[in-house]
């Protein structure tokens, strides 16, 4: 279906990407957000609690980032498309729910503007350094998605998009910009609204007497269908394990059914592979990025090529479930995958794990706290091809 | 009967009798870099000017935390750790337990030691209530829990926090033509609750550092009386409150004067109020209209005089309906208070 056009700001804009991806959430239907402050990602719901007004919808600041993330959670239960921003401890605060909703099956987006930690870090400056957390960091097996724009303008699009992939798989999705991306401000394209592909909410067409929460239809989906609070469905909606009907169920088989399940249904899907590629045939050295630092790498690989080696480009745009297969074939054909990531090492270790030995891999990274230098890839680069 | 709580001796700090007797020595010094006109600086002075150099100071992450600890330096003279934004109730009662356990077993030598946590509003009113709250319930342990309350998330450019005033302009409650009036809580009664809530709290008292004999003194007076305490400070704050820094001070007498920030303590259940709250309640001197205290600050320029008028009854209802007024927000319906024969 299209967008609806009261949340579509449809010209060409000058945004940051922080505001693009509140024009995102508008965009893809949101008209929930349970906000609290925290840089670098608080101009998101900023610029949310002064649209809203004129859209239409609900903005509430919460008292932290514990009550933001199930604060949405009841918002998308009672009917809404809802989201929350946060960084670094917030994120952390938020895990324990984010768990809750990949049980609950709650459709809803995380936006995570990533910057230096552990702890209180680095407030104001980048890393990427989340992006094992964004996989792993609630309790327990569940698939989760996680996507990584590299500037206001993917932050718009992937917005959208992380929105319809919830909706279709009902999973929390996340969003995971750093704050070089959320703070740089560049051109920002907003078609209008028929030009824009939102999912909706896959609502139950049985009968209150027919429906199971959490049954699929026997159709192959591993998904659920959804009814809301309030519409005469019988409810029971929990973070115990629970069989079909919702209710608690924690025997050995059960509680292996409907975690194979929230696994199998990300990891199986087809649709969930989404990265740039440049290079790729013939390459000798393939370098993996995202985020920000994908814009640094660019420039690195343009370096290197100039110098004559041959330099392939895989970047990540949906970076959870990560592209196993697109490396592991890849890495009998290349030397080596260079991994540029603002961290001490850790989307490395998936390149690493998927091509098996086939290829060395090199990490270039450190820290966080502001962008590689493009130099720094360019000798990895060089070292890998030797 | 065997003793069940053991409380530790505190420094029996006597209070100030004047301006000339507050020693000139500082605890809490250059090096930081907070805004000019900031009235929370003004109150870590004053807090750890009052508590004198046998003192520990937390805080959680806040103005008074980025502000004052960050880019190579740090304006504390006194040992000072920082928690996370919801935790200086928890790393108070940590501190205190773990200074009683080396006394108790002779790693250090038995001395009172202050252990003073602050947080902000959105530390102490919004995430961290929880930790505060149980922090009160522990009778075994000498601390003092200090919100500095500036009425928002300041130190991330002014987002509304459950301490916010009612209509207040911040980045997260824009007035605008479609809606003019964003926010639509109440200001959080925080001090109230902490002594309506918390019968182990042995001090509550509010204070505002306008009135900086009465706030130290009202520090001094919960370190001396030992096991967790609680102040709460009103802070007038430039940036977020939209005033020219020149009018800190006296913001702040006005938040008193119009009877929007009344001043009292609780000490061990018993209530008085104090300062100039106390000579409005007597009639000594008048209550100041709100609008005197609104119209002043650029977050409420917004306001139209129904939102005056509105803002003026609740301070009314505050002063002639509550069951104490200022402290305690029931009306006590006395027409049903009849208990059956």
């Amino acid at each position: 279906m299209h967008a609806d056009p009261a949340g579509v700001l449809t010209g060409t804009h000058f945004l940051d990407g922080d505001h693009a991806c509140c024009e995102g959430c508008l965009a893809a239907g949101a008209r929930f957000a349970s906000g609290y402050p925290i840089t670098p990602s608080t101009e998101v719901v900023e610029r949310f609690a002064s649209r809203i007004p004129t859209v239409g919808g609900t903005f509430i600041q919460m008292e932290d980032e514990l009550a933001a993330s199930i604060c949405l959670q009841g918002a998308v239960w009672g009917g809404a498309k809802a989201f929350t921003v946060t960084s670094g401890p917030g994120f952390s605060l938020m895990m324990e729910h984010i768990g809750y909703a990949a049980m609950t099956e709650t459709p809803c987006v995380f936006v995570n503007v990533q910057r230096g930690g552990p702890s209180t870090g680095l407030p104001t400056l980048p890393a990427q350094a989340d992006m094992m957390q964004a996989r792993w960091g609630s309790h327990g097996d569940y698939g989760i998605i996680a996507i990584c724009p590299n500037s206001p303008q993917e932050c718009f699009d992937l917005t959208i998009k992380a929105f319809n992939l919830s909706e279709q798989y009902r999973v929390p999705v996340m969003v995971m910009m750093d704050e070089v991306v959320g703070h740089m401000t560049e051109k920002v394209v907003i078609p209008s609204a028929d030009q824009l592909d939102v999912t909706p909410r896959k609502h139950t067409h049985k009968s209150p007497a027919d429906y199971l929460p959490y049954q699929c239809n026997g159709d192959g989906s591993l998904v659920p269908e959804m009814a809301h609070a309030g519409e005469g469905y019988k409810f029971h909606i929990t973070g115990l394990t629970h069989d079909e009907r919702g209710y608690p169920n924690m025997t050995v088989k059960v509680q292996d059914q409907l975690v194979r399940r929230l696994c199998a249904k990300i990891e199986n899907a087809k649709d969930l592979v989404a990265y740039e590629a440049e290079n790729l045939e013939g390459a000798d050295v393939v370098v993996v990025s995202y985020g920000i630092t994908s814009r640094v790498a660019q420039r690195a690989i343009d370096q290197a090529r100039a110098q004559g080696l041959k330099v392939g480009k895989l970047r990540l745009i949906i970076a959870w479930p990560f592209p196993e297969k697109v490396i592991r074939e890849l890495a009998p054909k290349v030397k080596a995958f260079v991994v540029p990531e603002l961290n001490l090492g850790q989307m490395v270790r998936e390149v690493e794990r998927a091509a098996r030995g086939a290829a060395k891999t090199i990490h270039v990274g450190h820290a966080g706290g502001g962008v590689h230098q493009p130099e720094a890839i360019v000798k990895a680069i060089v070292e890998a091809n030797q | 009967m065997a003793t069940i709580v053991q409380i530790d001796p505190t420094q029996q700090l006597d209070p100030f009798k004047s301006v000339k007797k507050i020693p000139t020595h500082e605890f809490f010094t250059s090096g930081h870099r907070t805004c000019q006109g900031c009235e929370s600086a003004l109150v870590m002075k004053m807090m750890v000017k009052a508590a004198g150099p046998r003192t520990i100071v937390l805080g959680s992450t806040g103005c008074m935390y980025v502000a004052n600890t960050t880019y190579y330096s740090t304006s504390w003279v006194v040992p000072w750790m920082h928690t996370q934004l919801g935790s200086s109730g928890s790393a108070a009662l940590g501190a205190a337990a773990g200074l009683k356990a080396q006394m108790r077993k002779g790693k250090m030598k038995q001395e009172p030691i202050n252990v003073i946590a602050f947080c902000g509003d959105g530390g102490g009113a919004d995430m961290g209530l929880g930790a505060i709250s149980a922090t009160m319930t522990h009778p075994d342990y000498n601390l003092l829990i200090l919100l500095y309350d500036n009425e928002s998330y300041a130190n991330t450019d002014i987002q509304l926090s459950g301490s916010t005033p009612w209509g207040a302009n911040t980045t997260f409650s824009t007035p605008g033509s479609v809606k003019r009036i964003m926010h639509h809580r109440w200001k959080k009664n925080m001090a109230g609750l902490m002594a309506v809530g918390h019968p182990t709290c042995r001090y509550v008292a509010t204070i505002c550092m306008s009135y900086g004999l009465h706030g130290m003194n009202s520090i001094r007076k919960a370190l001396t009386i030992g096991g967790p305490t609680f102040i709460h400070s009103l802070d007038p704050c430039p940036k977020g409150w939209d005033y020219d820094p020149i009018q800190s001070h006296e913001l702040g007498e006005l938040a008193v004067q119009c009877g929007i920030w009344p001043l009292y303590e609780v000490e061990d259940g018993k209530l008085r109020l104090t300062g100039r709250t106390q000579q409005i309640a007597d009639g000594k001197i008048p209550r100041k209209p709100v609008r005197d205290y609104l119209l002043r600050q650029g977050r409420f320029a917004h306001f139209t005089n129904d939102d005056l008028d509105y803002f003026q009854s609740k301070i009314d209802q505050m002063w002639t309906k509550w069951l104490i007024p200022g402290v305690i927000p029931f009306e006590k319906d006395l027409a049903a208070d009849n208990p059956p024969a």
